[in-house]
């Protein structure tokens, strides 16, 4: 058996958040009846020309700076020609030799904090094709072409990844950054970001890439991880009982977890690419490149950096944090409420209960039900130690399911701790009383019996008892000191 | 006679209301009936929609509105989309094909107030040099009706010659105006690629096809290009620069005029076409141009150079014709390649099957550098040969056509004779330059044409230069017998 190590790319299919197609006026809108959203030009009616979206174009440049690539000055549009019936021109226009984005990189972290750059090959400008149907017809294939047409950037990688993990941390992390700059909404469902894999392997040291193996059309990140797993296993199975991995296309069928070879490099089309003569080179000059940079937002890794500097976060902290807009920005209205002094209670806070919340009830974070102020007011709350962060977390599922302020709460539900030492102490001298045996264990030496006190103290008010002071009241008791 | 008089004359005597739209309209329809059975120059005759067109110019007339093409009629070459009304190009494959929307061209000149009579005959998709690729049967020229009418223009050409329509509109690929134009007598005029929007008309070479007019002198024809003229925000290639006002730009002066002759041009000419424009030169001479000998190096390479362009171009836009949504769809298909391979093999003509598989082969892997790529080289050396030209030119006068119109069948199993037929037009069409075709004598009683080459929008220098040859010429004047 040798060691075997496995080379990944990635091409990223991110549709662009246009409200119009790329050649045309329609609309871009998910889930419309067939072919309501497909006009003249999205059908190739005989006579009719594409004309380019200019917003789609701002949105590739807006990626390409985001990842530091060069913006080409000059790009074309191209024709990959070949037949199919959701494709209705019988060319697909895409770009080919020379694409509006460069090269460029993005980083990911790993699982052991390692930071690793993947290259950007390029990114591209096309359309969508539409979608052949076949649920529901006997004997027939519908075709609807609401999608054909819509724009997409796709986004080349280098063959930079070395695990399924890898590539799967960086495509969240082009999905992070895609719905940052506001270019593509990333819903995985509807389509909106899927990518190709292209997998191989080799012995690990040798110089040479193996063959590989493209799989279309993934997703979801669970199908790519299980995807790659999957082909990684039978190349590697392959080469071993002697076999060899030919070039071609697969697909990966997620009900039985395996891929399935879709078409040879023999029977490969040929595209004949040629310079679209019906669009003109797309001419990107400096000033349209400045006025797209005015629209940057802070990029993920500029606000985990941020994050960690001002606020003393981890980076794991902060790259949590920062993986979305939408959290960074619920994150910072928190700390903004509550003081940057307490911005990791804020981050654990933001990451725990909130997150699960979320989850649970798969909810966004801009339509969580307890509001950045609701949440620094229940917080508040835990800092001048009105409550304990355990009755913290009870406040805030009432608030959650509610929607009531945390102080309406701890006073209705007579929450608030207590602070006065003489009740605490009354309450320590009760159980201890009650309680002989253990009280007799404990001082024999069995420390582990300090937790069962500090239990039933809480029991008997109802978790209020202050933790702190209570651990040092009964320390003092225990040990035999104080009233009794 | 209505029909022996200009646009000009008719638009005076609406105006006056000395005749109505409609009359002019049902005296058209009239001859259309009468003559076209012995041209088939027309394919659909839409009288029921003229009269309406016709009435309504009368309203406007009648509300005291003007136009220089208010109630005037006219033909439409099939390969321009017009609403309700079958638009064929040629074809069997479009056969069935009633378009949804109006071509740019066809809205303008509906807008102006014309009245369109009809739809008229062409090589199928433009493919052509004679009208005999009609899938509608050929076209036969009005001067003898055992000859062709050029192409693939043809119908649009004999229409005009046979006065079935004050003037007709065309286009032109690699002569298709100015071919026909030469070989039935008539006007045509080929504008800069980009003066004119290609939206709604079926596309057979994209870089290549510009619309224009055939009429029956440069002075007509400069009131119509006027209306046809201009950017189209739908057409990506239509240029955004003013159309200038040709009818007045006519009357300029001519002295001083440089004239080039072009020394490949006469090669392979015969003596009489010869002569006839040596005739053509004198005329201009005399009125004070002056005559250059130049050359273009380049220029006897823009047959095989076209021969390559065209055919690729064509072989991707006419892969929409799939069966699928429109046009001609094979019975009982067995499956999806048998409705391709059948649709298209029983819709197609030969010539277009003929050039579709000539296309996708100089666009194939490993063919592309050796065929596509090099045409688009010479295309270069083709343009930049005719730059150099007009620096020391104003314009380059020669003949269109290297003989006068064949005979019916004369050409039709050799291609590359055919072919030839556009020696002297292609280059303009290369290079993206306007061209006028004017009638300059006979040969055997053939009408033999003068073409007319000038740089990027020189319309109005190119239109002023024929009308100043009409004014001391009657060629244009001339009308085949019968058709008086």
């Amino acid at each position: 058996m040798s060691d075997w190590e496995v080379v990944i790319g990635l091409e990223i299919h991110a549709q662009l958040a246009t409200r119009s197609k790329i050649f045309s006026g329609s609309s871009t809108a998910y889930g419309a009846t067939p072919n309501t959203q497909a006009n003249l030009v999205d059908l190739a009616y005989p006579g009719v020309l594409p004309v380019l979206n200019e917003e789609a174009l701002r949105m590739a440049v807006k990626f390409g700076l985001a990842i530091g690539a060069a913006i080409a000055p000059r790009s074309i549009f191209a024709r990959k020609n070949y037949f199919y019936p959701d494709l209705p021109k019988g060319y697909q226009i895409s770009q080919y030799e020379l694409p509006v984005v460069g090269k460029g990189a993005i980083t990911i972290m790993l699982d052991d904090g390692a930071v690793k750059t993947v290259g950007i090959t390029r990114a591209h400008l096309e359309e969508d094709a539409g979608k052949s149907l076949h649920e529901g017809l006997a004997n027939a294939t519908g075709i609807d072409l609401n999608r054909a047409g819509t724009p997409l950037l796709e986004i080349v990688s280098e063959p930079d990844m070395r695990s399924a993990k890898e590539a799967v941390a960086y495509m969240k992390k082009v999905h992070t950054l895609v719905r940052y700059l506001e270019i593509c909404d990333g819903n995985m469902q509807e389509g909106s970001f899927r990518c190709d894999a292209n997998v191989s392997v080799r012995p690990r040291g040798a110089a040479k890439f193996g063959t590989r193996a493209e799989i279309k059309n993934l997703n979801s990140f669970r199908f790519v991880e299980k995807a790659i797993h999957y082909e990684v296993g039978r190349q590697i199975e392959l080469i071993e009982s002697g076999g060899a991995v030919v070039q071609e296309t697969r697909l990966y069928d997620s009900d039985k977890n395996e891929t399935r070879s879709m078409r040879s490099k023999e029977e490969a089309n040929d595209y004949r690419y040629f310079p679209d003569p019906d669009l003109l080179p797309v001419e990107v000059d400096e000033k349209f490149v400045a006025s797209v940079r005015t629209t940057l937002p802070e990029l993920p890794d500029e606000k985990a950096a941020r994050f960690a500097r001002d606020f003393g976060l981890s980076a794991y902290d902060a790259g949590v944090l920062s993986a979305s807009r939408e959290m960074g920005e619920f994150f910072e209205s928190v700390v903004a409420a509550l003081g940057a002094p307490h911005a990791k209670l804020a981050a654990n806070w933001v990451m725990g209960e909130l997150s699960s919340a979320l989850n649970r009830d798969s909810v966004e974070i801009a339509g969580s039900r307890v509001s950045p102020a609701a949440l620094a007011d229940l917080l508040k709350r835990i800092v001048d130690e009105t409550i304990s962060g355990k009755i913290a977390k009870d406040v805030f599922e009432a608030m959650w399911s509610e929607g009531r302020p945390a102080d309406a709460i701890i006073e209705a539900q007579g929450l608030k701790q207590i602070t006065d030492s003489g009740a605490i102490e009354g309450v320590i001298d009760s159980v201890i009383a009650a309680n002989p045996k253990q009280l007799a264990e404990y001082r024999s030496g069995k420390d582990k019996l300090f937790g069962f006190f500090v239990g039933q103290v809480m029991k008997a008010t109802g978790g209020k008892a202050n933790p702190a002071q209570l651990n040092e009241l009964l320390k003092v008791k225990l040990a035999g000191g104080g009233s009794s | 006679m209505l029909h022996t008089l200009s646009v000009g004359e008719l638009a005076r005597r609406l105006a006056a209301r000395e005749i109505s739209s409609v009359e002019l309209a049902r005296h058209f329809l009239a001859r259309i009936e009468r003559l076209n059975p012995s041209l088939n120059a027309v394919i659909t005759l839409t009288a029921d929609q003229a009269l309406e067109a016709a009435r309504a110019a009368d309203r406007r007339l009648a509300a005291g509105e003007r136009g220089r093409l208010l109630g005037i009629p006219l033909i439409h070459k099939d390969i321009f989309c017009t609403e309700g009304v079958r638009t064929s190009c040629g074809s069997r494959m479009l056969d069935n094909f009633i378009s949804p929307y109006d071509a740019t061209i066809v809205a303008k000149l509906k807008g102006a107030g014309t009245v369109m009579l009809g739809k008229s005959n062409m090589d199928e998709f433009a493919m052509g040099s004679s009208n005999e690729t009609s899938y509608y049967g050929p076209v036969r020229n009005p001067w003898d009706t055992t000859k062709v009418p050029g192409g693939s223009s043809g119908g649009s050409s004999a229409a005009s010659a046979a006065r079935l329509a004050p003037f007709t509109t065309g286009t032109d690929t690699g002569g298709s105006i100015r071919q026909p134009a030469a070989l039935t007598g008539v006007t045509g005029v080929k504008p800069t690629y980009g003066r004119v929007s290609r939206y709604g008309m079926i596309a057979f070479a994209s870089s290549l096809d510009q619309a224009g007019v055939l009429a029956r002198s440069a002075e007509d024809a400069a009131v119509v290009l006027e209306v046809m003229a201009g950017f189209d925000p739908k057409d990506s290639t239509s240029v955004d620069t003013p159309v200038p006002d040709y009818s007045a730009a006519l009357d300029a002066p001519l002295k001083g005029l440089k004239i080039g002759i072009l020394r490949e041009f006469f090669d392979g000419l015969e003596s009489r076409n010869a002569a006839l424009i040596r005739d053509a030169l004198e005329v201009y001479t005399a009125m004070g141009a002056e005559t250059i000998e130049v050359s273009l190096p380049h220029l006897p390479l823009s047959v095989p150079t076209y021969y390559v362009v065209a055919p690729a171009e064509c072989s991707s836009n006419l892969s929409r014709f799939d069966g699928v949504r429109y046009g001609y769809r094979c019975d009982q298909p067995k499956d999806l390649l048998d409705l391709y391979e059948r649709s298209r093999g029983e819709g197609f003509g030969p010539e277009v099957k003929r050039r579709i598989m000539t296309g996708t082969y100089v666009l194939s892997a490993g063919y592309f550098d050796a065929y596509y790529l090099k045409a688009q080289k010479v295309r270069r050396l083709i343009t930049d040969d005719f730059r150099k030209a007009f620096e020391k030119v104003d314009l380059l006068v020669g003949p269109t056509t290297p003989t006068p119109a064949f005979a019916i069948g004369a050409k039709v199993d050799d291609p590359v004779t055919m072919y030839l037929n556009d020696i002297y037009t292609i280059g303009a069409n290369l290079a993206g330059l306007p061209g006028i075709s004017a009638p300059c004598g006979f040969v055997d009683e053939l009408p033999v044409g003068m073409q007319l080459i000038g740089p990027h929008f020189s319309e109005a220098r190119l239109l002023s230069a024929a009308h100043h040859y009409q004014r001391a010429t009657d060629w244009h004047r001339k009308t085949p017998g019968g058709y008086q």
